[in-house]
């Protein structure tokens, strides 16, 4: 080597110290968001259930008990029990399952293909884009439920089909948000020397793109979480979604309220509570990590 | 005033050209040195990036074009660095995104290595790509954050092959971080973790990783701190030197590029106005503009700054959509005649290997 060695000043470098503590990340997200922390009990709380239904719920959620109907809640049936005499807590516990798969599944698929379509939209540009971004208009054009209802009337019933029928108007949404935040990146020198180095498009799509659009991507999958959750419940509420027996939030509602409203209100208040807190607790969740990722809108 | 019409417009001058003054730097040895076998690395001819200016939203109309670089022509041979320079929005860097490709020229041809890059269909181009580098302005947005520093050097050699297996291209970022005065355990960090200096290191080591033949450095040193400009400079020299690159040096700072460049070519408003060796550039400008841009350079001494007679330029730079007619600095030229405003200048040689264009000197 013929290079005087002042020029090259090497730079020493420490080794690297494990700084971050983990606890102490988990403290300062709760000092400074207690709401989303709220919303992150809901969804641990959620997710032991379903984890550990076997366990916690003390009654088979599909065995029927015709010597115990309609009996309001007491020591042996906290929640009570349905027309069917099925435990309604165990129901629940059960129910988490349903919702957790049908939530994350559905908002994780969705919003993937989301991803991918909208930073392949950006990438691109120009006439594709354009033409894209129109058909996207199209879809976005229904709202969320009504296109549920579209896609089950053609797959017909059944949990894979609500998943199906929920992930599609996902799709869309998630490659509208996506595409604005790809176009920024696309403009990125670090873009331009990848394509000057002759990178192929599917390269600089997954490598160079996606992985600087995962912030608006994280925040979309906990906001859909809990509105699959919803749509889940009102699919199977209006007798479209996940069918009988299977322990559904959204069916316990559709067997209890119209006949029992009054005779046996705890039938559809308990699922009715069920899933207002699920969609409290990922809605308070979704918004803390939205502040947490982007620092624009983070406060100190 | 000869207009020896010999050569092709903005040729690298002959054997004989080289100044038989006492050449004692360097450069110069390295000129002489460089000029005897060095054969044309690149050739960019009557090169024009038109950008469209489209109205409406459905059905686009073009409605004018920006001509950001309109009709340009050079040679830099193999080993030569070639400095461009002038203002902001005057197709620099224009030029060099066409060259690397980023950009699709509208019209010209640029040869490189016998293939006219602006016709040469996907496959091929990037087949070249590997040696034609680029060196970009800011550090902070030219390395994918997301990226460890080792993967962003590594990745070029996995994608054309350079270095097959992964130890090999393990081995070759050590090398080249070293090469860059960078400490190898980089490899493992992330660009945020690392200063405005350290990361333009990376972006060498990265331009080096494939050993290209050319190099563009667009700005490569305007966004570093002055300590760190040096430093990168002596560096940018060195690797010429030790790889024999030949470099296109985009810069706007006028004594960094007569440290580095062996020619300098000023260009305004899309075109080249004046091309010369580079002390012969320096010493003896001819076209008006490159009198006013060197005149603008502040002397070191309050006393002299204070006392010399500035020249100054008057008006803005005109819109490149709507260019003036005929020669296009003529509205802010201190020579313009009538005729100015006519006639297109030709671009003369009016020494050996200097070419200016203008047609009252």
């Amino acid at each position: 080597m013929t290079v005087a060695a002042d020029v090259r000043t090497e730079i020493e470098l420490p080794d690297r110290s494990e700084t971050a503590n983990w606890w102490s990340r988990v403290r300062q997200f709760v000092r400074r968001n207690p709401l989303g922390a709220a919303g992150a009990i809901v969804i641990i709380v959620m997710f032991i259930m379903a984890a550990l239904a076997d366990f916690i719920a003390p009654y088979n959620p599909v065995a029927n008990a015709f010597d115990r109907l309609h009996q309001p809640p007491s020591l042996e049936n906290w929640f009570g029990t349905d027309q069917f005499g099925r435990d309604v807590f165990s129901r629940i516990v059960y129910g988490a399952r349903t919702a957790l798969l049908v939530g994350f599944v559905s908002s994780f698929i969705g919003a993937s293909i989301g991803l991918v379509l909208g930073v392949g939209s950006a990438y691109f540009g120009g006439r594709t884009d354009l033409i894209f971004q129109r058909i996207l208009d199209v879809f976005m054009a229904f709202p969320l439920i009504i296109m549920a209802l579209a896609v089950i009337s053609i797959f017909g019933t059944g949990a894979q089909n609500v998943i199906i029928a929920i992930t599609i108007p996902f799709i869309p949404r998630c490659a509208r948000v996506v595409r604005s935040s790809a176009l920024a990146i696309r403009e990125m020198p670090y873009i331009d020397a990848a394509r000057a180095n002759g990178f192929s498009h599917s390269r600089i799509i997954l490598r160079h793109m996606v992985p600087n659009v995962m912030a608006p991507f994280l925040i979309m999958i906990t906001a859909f979480v809990g509105q699959a959750i919803l749509l889940e419940a009102s699919l199977s509420y209006l007798g479209l979604g996940v069918q009988e027996p299977t322990p559904a939030w959204g069916l316990m509602l559709q067997g209890g309220a119209e006949e029992y409203a009054e005779s046996a209100p705890w039938i559809a208040i308990f699922p009715g509570i069920a899933i207002s807190l699920a969609v409290f607790g990922f809605s308070l969740f979704g918004d803390a990590v939205r502040d947490e990722l982007d620092p624009k809108l983070r406060s100190q | 005033m000869t207009a020896a019409y010999v050569t092709e417009p903005g040729a690298a001058p002959a054997r004989a050209a080289v100044r038989s003054e006492d050449g004692t730097s360097p450069r110069e040895r390295d000129t002489e040195r460089r000029t005897v076998t060095a054969p044309d690395l690149i050739t960019v001819h009557d090169l024009k990036m038109h950008f469209p200016v489209t109205e409406g939203a459905l059905v686009p109309r073009v409605v004018a074009h920006v001509k950001a670089v309109d009709g340009i022509s050079f040679t830099i041979r193999k080993g030569e660095t070639l400095g461009l320079v002038g203002e902001s929005g005057c197709g620099k860097t224009t030029t060099g995104r066409c060259i690397l490709r980023l950009e699709l020229a509208t019209a010209g041809e640029i040869l490189f290595d016998g293939n006219n890059l602006i016709e040469l269909d996907r496959k091929s181009m990037n087949a070249l790509r590997q040696k034609i580098q680029v060196i970009f302005q800011d550090p902070y947005s030219s390395l994918n954050p997301r990226m460890k520093i080792g993967e962003i050097i590594a990745e070029p050699m996995q994608v054309h092959r350079t270095e097959p297996d992964r130890a090999a291209r393990a081995a070759r970022v050590t090398e080249l971080l070293r090469l860059c005065g960078l400490d190898p355990k980089f490899a493992d960090r992330y660009p945020h973790e690392m200063s405005g200096g350290q990361r333009q290191r990376v972006g060498i080591a990265r331009a080096l990783s494939v050993r290209p033949e050319f190099i563009i450095c667009d700005e490569a040193i305007s966004a570093l701190d002055v300590s760190i400009q040096a430093q990168i400079i002596n560096l940018l020299e060195d690797l010429r030197d030790e790889f024999n690159l030949t470099y296109l040096f985009i810069a706007h700072d006028l004594s960094v590029v007569r440290h580095l460049c062996h020619r300098v070519a000023v260009m305004y408003l899309g075109k080249i106005v004046e091309l010369a060796e580079c002390d012969e550039l320096y010493n003896n400008p001819m076209h008006p503009y490159t009198q006013a841009l060197l005149a603008a350079v502040p002397v070191p001494d309050p006393e002299v700054e204070r006392r010399r007679a500035h020249q100054i330029v008057k008006g803005e730079v005109p819109s490149p959509m709507n260019p003036p007619s005929g020669c296009v600095f003529h509205p802010r030229c201190r020579l313009a005649v009538e005729d100015c405003a006519r006639a297109v200048p030709e671009f003369r040689e009016l020494r050996l290997g200097h070419w200016v264009a203008c047609s009252v000197i």
